[in-house]
């Protein structure tokens, strides 16, 4: 998917003014789960869970190659096809000559972000595959061909009468369907798809090396009836998704489903371990695509490799009262809210994630909403710090910062600025910044006199 | 005890009152405040945007203006922390970066943590106050129940408001980079703002804020920094 991040002003701004229902819709499911997730953090000891989280994704990423090759030595022996994939064009390879092989007409799919970053979806289709996406929210955006807006909740920025419309013109449905019926009408095509699809796609939220398991956690039912019922598997597993020990599934499966959506755990967790046996049903291959697409550049970044332990768990989007006020489109690539801010610019290049280092107040929400502590407004500070040295930020700003730091050098240039704030008919609508500022706050009004003129009234008594 | 007052930039521009009243405050309390003239900004503004190289110099010289200080004491969470977790950050390895974190604290931090003040006196009675909880003061300080402490115990009825730990959408260069965002972040704050007599929070620059976007809106809540609320609470 090509970034789209430098709109993201243009578009955030256009978003509010011109759809009011998407922050309204957002800002209520988002809130929503993050009360859920703050309650189920608040039953267990959520920061011993955290740190030993950290420590083992930490463990993971800094012994990489080890559990790799050990990861690949399984998965083999477990009869599964393991594929490395550098690029997005990798990844292409393998599914065109699944599709070939097998004559390939009908995919299912399981949510997986990684699958938008690789492009599946058109590739597939430009193979003459229809690809039906298996999960609701899923669904509804393919139906709309927008992208998720949302790590976990890809359409939550549909209302209801949206999600009603679309029904009716497609289906048929009358315009004030409720949700179970709606529902109902997904699952009969659905239904229809999983039966008669030749192939089955989905990501994986864990591989564990020493067993070479795939875990994937799910609410809906449809990731297991993606992997189990056609007779080709294809998992798309992001190479930083390891983890060492099947027991780690312990720690991490409860831990993402809190930090994701306050459960205690999802409600199906499906553990892949290849394919059919002999007697068995279920898929006759299975493969696994182990995909870099930027995550060894990234690896080696020594100020921003802890991004890799994220979880794709959205915590951090429910937390962020900027994320909240227009979901994930405007950000303009698959990762959106606080860590599409600061993995963006790490799997892309920090040229084209700019400016979405700078879509956060540094409020550190984020920080404590996420289930291994990836210092996010460290990072975004690290990012900015470096768009500012590339030379990526505006000239005007750069401008702007040096005359503020020439005034606030000098007292005396400080102390003139002061009266001039004050004894000057400010331009407040001239200068851009100024209404930026004025336009929705009104004119700035300074106190009478700055303190440090009030400090001689006060200075010796009262 | 002495104490130097760092009043920032903000807050000397645009609520000299809080100074007042902290000076008067800690006065009170037995305190000898100083307030060393050559001070300006700390730097933050830069720092946040990524500018670094023209925070540094900032940085630096707000170390030495502040050198011979046993304390340093801030009516601001946000330059509070800036000095306190960013300057170690900015000027690595520098001795007196880390001093001066040591020794600085919020105005409310510094009454409840350093001199053990958890009640000021009762001229807050009956007073219906909201408390906008500044991001870097909670998230990055820490401060989170001194504030309230010193509120309550000086008689005001700090009022349950369900956004009230969330960003107001100031954020510095945020708020004019990107104005519509900073506004309905702002709008989401005011709409769930309780029926309070004064709003308060440790930090000017969401005061500021809150109080343009409020004026717009037509609400006519009196928007008061915490260090005037807290002189009010011991003067009556």
């Amino acid at each position: 998917m090509r970034a789209k991040a430098k709109l993201y002003p243009k578009e955030a701004a256009r978003l509010l003014r011109e759809k009011p229902g998407v922050r309204e819709a957002v800002t209520g499911a988002t809130l929503h789960f993050e009360r859920n997730r703050l309650k189920a953090y608040a039953e267990v000891p959520i920061e011993e869970w955290r740190e030993r989280a950290k420590a083992v994704k930490d463990h993971v990423l800094t012994h990489l190659d080890h559990y790799l090759e050990l990861a690949e030595r399984r998965l083999r022996e477990n009869g599964v096809q393991v594929h490395w994939a550098e690029t997005p064009e990798d990844a292409h390879r393998v599914l065109r000559e699944v599709v070939h092989r097998r004559g390939v007409k009908r995919a299912v799919k399981a949510k997986s972000m990684l699958t938008e970053e690789l492009g599946v979806n058109p590739l597939l289709e430009s193979l003459g595959v229809e690809v039906y996406e298996t999960d609701l929210g899923e669904y509804l955006i393919q139906l709309l061909g927008e992208p998720p807006s949302h790590i976990v909740g890809p359409a939550i920025h549909l209302s209801l009468g949206e999600i009603q419309k679309l029904f009716h013109a497609r289906f048929g449905t009358p315009l004030d369907a409720s949700p179970e019926a709606l529902a109902q009408v997904a699952r009969r095509v659905l239904r229809e798809a999983f039966l008669s699809a030749e192939l089955g796609l989905s990501g994986a939220n864990f591989l564990v090396a020493e067993t070479g398991t795939l875990a994937l956690m799910e609410n809906e039912g449809n990731i297991r009836l993606s992997t189990s019922l056609p007779k080709v598997h294809v998992a798309f597993v992001g190479i930083e998704k390891l983890l060492p020990r099947f027991a780690d599934l312990a720690l991490f499966l409860p831990l993402t489903a809190r930090a994701a959506t306050g459960q205690r755990l999802a409600t199906f967790v499906s553990l892949i371990q290849g394919p059919a046996r002999e007697g068995e049903e279920g898929p006759e291959e299975v493969h696994v695509v182990l995909v870099d697409h930027g995550r060894t550049a990234l690896l080696h970044d020594l100020e921003a490799w802890e991004t890799l332990r994220c979880l794709r768990c959205g915590a951090c989007l429910n937390a962020c009262p900027v994320y909240r006020q227009t979901g994930g489109h405007p950000y303009g690539y698959v990762y959106s809210g606080p860590i599409g801010a600061v993995l963006d610019p790490g799997l892309l290049t920090l040229e084209e994630a700019y400016p979405l280092p700078y879509a956060s107040t540094l409020c550190g929400a984020c920080y404590e909403a996420c289930p291994v502590k990836i210092p996010i407004p460290r990072l975004l500070l690290t990012w900015r710090h470096r768009a500012a040295e590339e030379g990526l930020t505006p000239s005007w700003e750069h401008g702007a910062m040096r005359a503020f730091r020439k005034v606030m050098e000098s007292p005396a240039l400080y102390r003139l600025f002061s009266k001039g704030l004050r004894g000057l008919p400010l331009p407040q609508d001239l200068l851009p910044l100024l209404k930026a500022w004025t336009e929705g706050r009104g004119p700035l009004r300074p106190s009478p006199k700055p303190f440090h003129e009030l400090w001689k009234e006060v200075a010796d008594g009262r | 005890m002495r104490v130097a007052l760092f009043i920032t930039c903000l807050a000397d521009q645009f609520y000299a009152e809080a100074g007042v009243a902290a000076v008067r405050l800690l006065r009170a309390l037995g305190v000898e405040v100083d307030f060393p003239e050559g001070q300006t900004c700390c730097g933050q503004p830069a720092f946040n945007a990524g500018h670094w190289d023209e925070a540094r110099p900032l940085a630096k010289r707000t170390l030495e203006v502040f050198e011979e200080a046993e304390y340093v004491v801030l009516p601001s969470g946000s330059c509070a922390s800036m000095v306190k977790n960013h300057y170690p950050e900015l000027l690595p390895g520098n001795r007196e970066a880390l001093a001066m974190a040591e020794k600085t604290y919020e105005l409310s931090q510094f009454l409840v943590r350093v001199l053990g003040v958890e009640k000021l006196g009762e001229g807050l009675k009956g007073r219906k106050v909201a408390y906008h909880h500044g991001c870097h003061a909670l998230r990055e300080l820490g401060v989170r129940e001194e504030p309230l402490l010193l509120l309550q115990n000086a008689g005001a009825e700090v009022l349950p408001w369900e956004a009230w730990e969330e960003c107001c959408g100031f954020g510095g260069l945020f708020s004019v980079k990107l104005p519509e965002v900073s506004l309905a972040m702002a709008d989401r704050k005011l709409a769930t703002l309780p029926e309070a007599e004064v709003l308060t929070s440790t930090d000017a620059g969401c005061l500021l804020h809150l109080s343009g976007r409020m004026g717009k809106k037509g609400l006519g809540l009196r928007v008061a920094p915490l260090a005037t609320l807290l002189w009010e609470a011991y003067a009556g």
